[in-house]
């Protein structure tokens, strides 16, 4: 039995090595490397429950070693072991221990629920209504006037209190960095609090199935510093209550006007246009288009060209349009900027 | 052994006289355990729907006691009679067991009737499968008693006939006294309902 | 008596199987067709880890991988786990009970053609339009027609009539081990296989209704305009989610119990000693059915409770680590001191303990509700899982059909092919499965048909997918190994491995009548009692008799097929065709209750001419 044993020992170094090569993930997915309070809480959490296990999966492995090795039987071994009925000690030991184990987990299990599950409302915490969709996210700011969509802007060291809802299926609204995840049900509101202790990007995620791009429907966690925040947030509202401004190439007013007519009715720019699609009102500030691609020239005519093709079965349809019209509408689109994000 | 005693004299509780008839009894009683998870789950989304009329009639609005009160009436006697059939049955009466019986499947098929007229008034002011929640929880929860009803009629029926041809053996008595078990369950969930979707519908308010 | 004494018309080939009620034949149906879907399942796995296996490949659609998800899911539950688990029930367990037939026969093999034709019914969805894409648990509102395929139809019907099978089969072994036993069998010296069955059985009877329920509301809001679950029309998304869980929590015990209970005889018959602590295990796995129920809500820590329900929920979910824990140690125990020997039934019992003890860490790290927020539909649930159901339940099956197999079928499985079937599986299993831990705690949500590049997910989904070539040819090897024992002429003895319990007392394979007499059993352990009491064989409660058996019939068969086609009826919206099902249905079973069935006597000189020959 000597392999058995072998075996598992590269198995479980392997592992290790997989887990080192790989660090632990990127600290901007990561679970296992929390940004903010309620990922550390949980991080804690994770770290208590899964020592206390190991140490119970050592004692067992301990013990399996000696048995396999001590009472395997041997070549020309006769007679009957011992028929033991049971050890009543022993059978306490093996459930009180447990118990015991479980309570040392439960404690913190409780306090940290409450804490998470806490509301706050909003002299403490800014209020953020996030809203799924088939597939992508959209942002609203009540308390601000501001809108947006797929890239989420939020202040460091500021507690985050979301309302979510969905508009169509269920989803979950995922920051590993920052913290678990909660659904969005249709019909329903949810409520959880978030908080990022550092500025820069985090990636977002939806983690309850929701049709074929499910696993595409990404979005970014852009954290400011407070004051640059309320700049953007100042700026957004200046421009979601205007009417969209004129670009300066010819061009480009082509692509908007082709904008206004194919694309308004269901993407809003600044004051005008529909709640279909995603707000595009500050496009040109965003990392991504369409949350997976690059947000350069060359993915967003990509997208145009088939959207259906980069995200399957999502709601925009082939417009058909020409590369001309393509070209114009991304020099359009380049121009929807707001306020530049220092990432 | 034998599962054929058909001349043989009819042992007491003949229900009860072979391991077939043993186990036939103990296991509609296990069905029963899952019928009861089966409505416990159906009462629970009526609970949680019940208010979701989506624009339609309430339950104050359509629900009338008289008519509520009289189906009750005539199933729980159902309920009664079948005892009566069961008792006779241990009489080893099947004269008086048939005719028992038959009164049982006229008093259910009068419920059904009564059932079937509820449902066709309500479609009519409005309240349907397809008009809301509400709607949905009430005809699934009502309907899946009802179906349940016409089932055990042609059951019973189905037995009754077997009795004319065998007689009352140690093979057609489990059959009957399941048959009764069942008629039985059917009424204890009508109570239910009784309660649950018509008195506190009828009295309005939220639950809790 | 002598008037029914004559033998029934004897049906022979395909005929034979189709109208059996013989549950060891009724066993192997199950085994076959569950194998069957088992690979159909395991080729979904391969496909899911072939698109897995680089970032943003294209070896197959969005929608197709979505559709490979929940066929894989759906089979391997209800179509494979399950099934493979009632035929070892159905092999083995009225002969631990020293039984000679179940207590409903004709009701078992209804059982069995319902799941079969449930099962056919799901995967006829390929060829007709799709198969369904809302996952295995198909959460409103993505299972309902405005978001979601033809295929949720045949999801929904498909299983309605499956899980009817699984039903009436539940409450045929319940009343089977309670009504059958041998005397002397009380329900303290049952063996820990049977009392596992007893409770899965118990766990079928409360759980599968809720399930019913749900599936008819789906089946509601998509056929007949309901609106369960249309928030539109005041419907409400996570009434299906309590409904789909209050059945698919206890559904994973119903899996692992039989598991617990096949381990719990391969250790203790190859450490040659009686099960250490057998009460305490007989009372951890009644626990853990009861626990069992209480904690569905686990599954919905992210659904929007409020923290007074999770933390409830959570600290439940957490106490039936303490009776799992009692399980390992008593295993340990029982192999403590004893003469340990290695076939591959034992080297798949001792990879459980581990593996298995892996998966119940998780899970109990999964019932943190605060933590489990990061956990909760991540690559780390899904690596949870397939270790408990993988690495538990399948481990356990593969024991319990190497140890079983001669029992089942008079062929001894190849002891070579054998330790090759099990390090092939068990190193390809926690290659597969160990990675997806961190890819979940890394940000991998699960479902996804495809991850960017660049996200730190690479290495991991790369091994996960090598493993799976190792669980492959595991695979391969047992389907080889199973035709080699059906190819060779050596036939297995009685007692191949020193068995303690009553089903080794008998030939291998039994004859159509268990017992030639109804054994005595005078202790825990019914043979090794009599091992030690230097007997060699049983000792009986009755004189050699004539044995009264039922008729085989073809009304299961074809009761389940107007099922069938009613179903179709259904999903396309033509009643004439769901009218001509039920009349088939409920025309058979007008005709299996007018006409009885007298059975067929087997009188004791043709017991002695057949001869009890080990």
């Amino acid at each position: 039995m000597k392999s058995w044993q072998q075996s598992w020992r590269q198995l479980f170094l392997f592992g290790l090595l997989a887990l080192t090569l790989s660090g632990c993930g990127m600290k901007e997915l990561s679970a296992l490397q929390p940004q903010g309070p309620v990922a550390a809480m949980q991080f804690d959490l994770m770290k208590l429950s899964a020592s206390i296990m190991i140490g119970v999966f050592i004692v067992v492995m301990l013990i399996l070693t000696y048995v396999l090795i001590r009472y395997r039987k041997r070549p020309g071994q006769e007679g009957i072991p011992k028929q033991v009925e049971g050890s009543h000690t022993l059978e306490i030991i093996w459930t009180v221990i447990p118990f015991l184990l479980l309570i040392v987990m439960a404690v913190p299990t409780v306090t940290t629920g409450f804490t998470l599950g806490k509301e706050y409302n909003k002299d403490e915490a800014l209020q953020v209504r996030v809203t799924a969709h088939q597939f992508w996210w959209e942002f609203e700011y009540p308390d601000l006037g501001v809108a947006t969509a797929q890239d989420l802007v939020l202040p460091v060291n500021q507690k985050i209190q979301f309302t979510l809802t969905s508009a169509d299926v269920m989803h979950a609204f995922w920051i590993p960095a920052l913290g678990g995840k909660i659904d969005t049900n249709p019909g329903l509101d949810n409520k959880m609090w978030l908080q990022a202790d550092r500025t820069g990007v985090f990636y977002g995620k939806c983690a309850e199935l929701c049709g074929a791009s499910h696993a595409l429907m990404d979005f970014k966690v852009d954290v400011l510093e407070q004051d640059e925040f309320a700049a953007w947030a100042e700026k957004m509202k200046g421009v979601q209550s205007a009417e969209p401004a004129a670009p300066a190439t010819a061009n480009a007013v082509q692509g908007q006007q082709i904008f206004e007519k194919s694309c308004l009715g269901c993407h809003a720019v600044a004051g005008k246009g529909g709640k279909m699609g995603p707000n595009l009102t500050n496009f040109a500030d965003r990392q991504r288009v369409a949350g997976i691609m690059p947000n350069d020239a060359e993915h967003l005519a990509k997208w145009l060209r088939d959207p259906q093709k980069e995200k399957p079965g999502n709601n925009m349809p082939n417009l058909n349009l020409s590369e001309d019209q393509i070209n114009s509408l991304v020099e359009y689109m380049s121009t929807l900027k707001v306020q530049e994000i220092k990432r | 052994m034998a599962t054929h005693h058909v001349n043989a004299v009819l042992p007491d509780e003949p229900e009860k006289a072979t391991l077939e008839g043993k186990n036939k009894i103990l296991g509609f009683w296990l069905f029963l355990g899952g019928e009861t998870v089966l409505f416990g789950s159906l009462f629970a989304t009526f609970i949680a729907l019940r208010d979701q009329t989506n624009g339609g009639p309430t339950s104050q609005q359509l629900f009338e006691m008289p008519l509520v009160a009289l189906a009750t009436l005539l199933l729980l006697t159902s309920s009664l009679t079948s005892v009566f059939a069961v008792l006779a049955l241990h009489k080893k009466d099947l004269k008086k067991m048939q005719a028992w019986m038959t009164v049982t499947v006229i008093l259910g098929l009068g419920f059904l009737a009564l059932e079937i007229y509820e449902f066709m008034h309500y479609i009519h002011m409005g309240h349907k499968m397809t008009s809301g929640a509400f709607g949905s929880a009430f005809y699934t929860l009502v309907g899946f008693h009802g179906a349940h009803v016409a089932f055990g009629i042609l059951w019973i029926l189905t037995v009754q006939l077997q009795t004319v041809k065998k007689g009352l053996t140690v093979v057609t008595a489990p059959k009957f006294y399941v048959a009764s078990l069942y008629w039985h369950f059917i009424d204890v969930v009508w109570v239910f309902i009784f309660t649950v979707v018509y008195l506190m519908g009828m009295i309005g308010g939220k639950v809790g | 008596m002598s008037a029914h004494a004559s033998h029934a018309p004897k049906r022979s080939g395909i005929a034979d199987w189709l109208t059996t009620v013989d549950h060891k034949k009724i066993g192997i149906l199950y085994l076959i067709a569950g194998g069957i879907f088992f690979l159909a399942g395991g080729l979904e796995a391969l496909l899911i880890r072939l698109q897995l296996m680089y970032p943003e490949l294209q070896v197959i659609g969005a929608k197709t991988f979505n559709e490979l998800i929940t066929m894989h899911g759906t089979t391997m539950i209800f179509l494979a786990a399950m099934p493979v688990i009632f035929a070892l029930m159905n092999a083995i367990v009225p002969l631990q009970i020293g039984a000679r037939d179940v207590a409903f026969p004709f009701v078992n093999a209804l059982g069995f053609w319902l799941f079969f034709f449930g099962g056919v019914l799901i995967n006829t969805s390929w060829f007709l339009g799709g198969a369904p894409d809302a996952g295995w648990t198909s959460y409103a509102t993505l299972a309902l027609n405005q978001y979601s395929g033809f295929g949720i139809d045949f999801y929904v019907l498909g299983l309605q009539i499956a899980g009817l099978g699984t039903l009436i089969g539940g409450i045929n072994f319940l009343v089977t081990i309670i009504n059958m036993r041998a005397p002397g069998m009380t329900f303290m010296r049952m063996p820990l296989f049977t009392w596992a069955s007893f409770v899965t059985s118990g766990l079928i009877l409360f759980a599968f209704p809720a399930i019913t329920v749900g599936l008819v509301l789906l089946m509601f809001d998509r056929l007949f305009g309901a609106a369960f679950f249309n928030p539109d029309a005041g419907g409400n998304v996570v009434i299906w989610q309590h409904l789909f869980w209050i059945f698919g929590h206890p559904e994973v015990y119903i899996l692992i119990l039989p598991a617990f209970g096949i381990i719990s005889e391969v250790v203790s018959t190859f450490s040659k000693k009686r099960l250490f602590g057998y009460s305490s295990m007989v009372f951890a796995t009644a626990l853990i059915g009861f626990l069992g129920f209480m904690v569905w809500a686990h599954h919905m820590f992210t659904t929007g409770m409020g923290p007074i329900a999770n933390t409830l929920f959570g600290l439940a979910t957490m106490l039936i680590a303490v009776p799992t824990g009692i399980k390992i140690f008593n295993w340990l125990l029982t192999m403590w001191g004893g003469q340990i020997r290695f076939p591959t039934a034992n080297l798949f019992a001792v990879g459980f303990i581990p593996t298995f003890t892996i998966g119940g860490m998780t899970g109990v790290m999964l019932a943190v509700p605060p933590a489990d927020y990061q956990y909760h539909d991540s690559y780390f649930v899904v690596a949870h899982f397939h270790y408990v159901i993988v690495g538990g339940l399948v481990f356990g099956l593969f024991a319990g059909l190497y140890y079983w197999w001669p029992k089942m079928f008079g062929k001894m499985l190849n002891e070579t092919i054998g330790k090759w079937n099990f390090w092939t599986f068990f190193i390809g299993f926690h290659l597969t499965f160990f990675p997806q831990h961190f890819l979940g705690l890394m940000g991998m949500p699960r479902r996804v048909f495809t991850y960017l590049a660049g996200q730190g997910l690479e290495l991991g989904n790369f091994i996960s997918t090598i493993g799976v070539f190792g669980m492959t040819i595991g695979t391969i090897l047992f389907l080889v190994n199973a035709y080699v024992a059906a190819k060779s002429s050596k036939r297995a003895p009685a007692d191949p491995w020193d068995g303690r319990t009553l089903e080794w007392s008998i030939p291998s394979p039994p004859p159509e009548y268990n017992f030639a007499q109804t054994p005595l059993v005078r202790g825990l352990d019914a043979l090794w009692v009599e091992k030690m009491a230097g007997n060699k064989g049983m000792t009986y409660a009755e004189p050699l008799g004539s044995i009264h058996m039922p008729n085989g019939s073809f009304l299961p068969f074809i009761m389940s097929l107007g099922l069938f086609i009613a179903g179709y009826g259904f999903m396309y919206h033509n009643y004439v065709v769901v009218g001509i099902g039920m009349v088939i249905t409920f025309g058979c079973m007008l005709m299996r209750s007018l006409k009885d069935d007298p059975g067929y006597h087997i009188e004791p000189d043709e017991i002695d001419e057949k001869g009890v020959k080990a």
